[in-house]
């Protein structure tokens, strides 16, 4: 059996990921998966964040575009550092 | 693998389209005959009442849309005869000759002049008699591929998009060029991508009716009605618990669903059914899941794929719903509402590819008569699309 990753991103150009284990606690270092060439990396998780949820993959700052599947999917309205969760705290659609 | 030759054991209707299923319906034609409806369901076994909200004083495009829902779910092919009862003769026959261009056994009764006793009694004996002749129609071999099959999203997640979404997505790619039909839809929540949907059109037309369709609906929904951010419903608290924060990751998450090759080759109107020969069609609905899969039923498709990422329990009365899965969370608390689990895919141990080859599975079994979970559960949610309110 393969190592199970706690981290998945789908296009090499994202900036966040997403957690896809239950009970993820800061501190972890991840095994991180890139879908798209299934390529890897590890990186350390800074809060502890729930299953679902997204995590900063390179240092994010406020009005930064955030990209998931390598398309914009709003800007960040506060910081996130590398590793720090990613969230409607610090994330805004652009549309309204 | 090659789906080309799959084959299924349904039911051939007199049209010519393969249902999954054998239903003898007692279908209202508006909301004051649900009682006759049901009482006729309760006096026949084997029969199936399909109680709705609406179907008085209503007009214009609205009525439109009401008779195109009631007569396409009586017409759709997993129905094998349908009793019609309303209120008045005019409309019940509008509904009757509808469902009778099929080919299918189908009578109407109207209760006017005659009250819910006698209606309930006439409409008995003919039910009970359409019982007798469906139960003895035998199944045949029919292509997988002749089936309809249509998809939407519901308590979708992050893991919607990683896993079960591309499952349905790769299910397309794999059986639409063989001649399947496809439909997906949900028109907000195709919000923030928009764009990409537009590529995704199989010529200009089709792109430019998508276009126009996304535009109505911003001008006559959103901009008519809002209050802030759709009103806070998209994306929905669900959504936000799961991890999704904005419309426009929603929306690339559901996109998933129409797989990495497939382009739609018309745009629907809620209810329609496709004219255009096999292939994808994107259907102008509503993201609310029960709305959507019955416009969807109505409009002919025969089996729903229905990702969910924090567990959607929806059925439908006539339309098996596959319920897939990619979240752990979710198959660890609510596994009585899943048929296929995708969380492999999330764990490294399952490709997309398998996953849609695992879906396709379940379709064949579906088709072959495996109850889905919904179906188990006596999950029958057929709700109405209301345009406007009533005269």
């Amino acid at each position: 059996m393969t190592e199970e990753p706690q981290l998945l991103m789908h296009d090499r150009a994202d900036n966040v990921g997403v957690v896809v284990v239950e009970d993820l606690k800061a501190g972890t270092e991840m095994l991180c998966r890139i879908t798209e060439d299934n390529s890897t990396f590890r990186m350390t998780v800074l809060d502890d964040v729930p299953i679902g949820h997204k995590v900063a993959i390179v240092d994010l700052v406020k009005d930064d575009t955030v990209i998931k599947y390598g398309e914009d999917i709003g800007r960040m309205v506060g910081d996130a550092a590398k590793g720090k969760h990613v969230h409607v705290h610090n994330l805004k659609t652009k549309r309204w | 693998m090659d789906y080309k030759d799959q084959t299924v054991q349904a039911w051939r209707r007199e049209n010519g389209r393969v249902g999954v299923r054998n239903h003898v319906l007692i279908l209202p034609v508006d909301d004051i005959s649900n009682a006759a409806c049901e009482a006729v369901a309760n006096n026949v076994k084997g029969t199936m009442a399909i109680p709705h909200s609406y179907g008085r004083l209503q007009f214009g495009e609205d009525l439109e849309l009401h008779f195109r829902t009631i007569i396409g779910t009586g017409a759709n092919p997993n129905v094998a005869a349908v009793v019609v009862i309303g209120i008045e003769p005019e409309w019940t026959k509008v509904i009757v000759d509808g469902i009778a261009k099929t080919g299918k056994p189908v009578e109407g009764f109207s209760i006017e002049q005659k009250g819910d006793f006698e209606t309930i009694r006439q409409a008995s004996w003919k039910a009970k008699e359409y019982v007798h002749w469906a139960t003895e129609l035998q199944k045949e071999e029919c292509g997988l591929t002749e089936l309809w099959v249509s998809t939407k999203c519901g308590e979708s997640d992050t893991t919607t998009g990683l896993s079960s979404c591309p499952t349905v997505g790769n299910m397309y790619d794999k059986l639409l060029p063989h001649g399947l039909y496809g439909c997906f839809g949900e028109t907000s929540e195709i919000t923030g991508a928009e764009h990409i949907c537009a590529d995704r059109a199989a010529n200009n037309e089709a792109r430019d009716k998508f276009l126009k369709t996304f535009q109505a609906y911003q001008d006559d929904v959103i901009e008519a009605h809002k209050t802030s951010d759709l009103s806070d419903s998209q994306p929905t608290k669900g959504n936000i618990l799961g991890g999704l924060t904005t419309i426009e990751e929603k929306a690339l998450g559901n996109l998933e669903k129409i797989g990495r090759t497939s382009t739609y080759i018309d745009v629907l109107e809620p209810a329609e059914a496709p004219a255009r020969g096999p292939g994808l069609y994107y259907m102008d609905t509503s993201s609310a899941a029960a709305e959507c899969v019955t416009l969807m039923a109505a409009g002919g498709y025969v089996i729903h794929t229905f990702p969910t990422g924090q567990g959607n329990v929806i059925g439908n009365p006539i339309v098996p719903v596959i319920k897939i899965t990619g979240n752990p969370r979710t198959i660890r608390t609510m596994s009585e509402h899943v048929d296929v689990d995708v969380s492999g895919v999330l764990k490294g141990s399952q490709t997309i590819d398998e996953a849609g080859d695992s879906l396709i599975e379940m379709i064949v079994r579906t088709a072959n008569g495996r109850h889905v979970a919904a179906e188990a559960l006596g999950h029958k949610e057929f709700v109405m699309t209301k345009l406007y309110r009533s005269a």
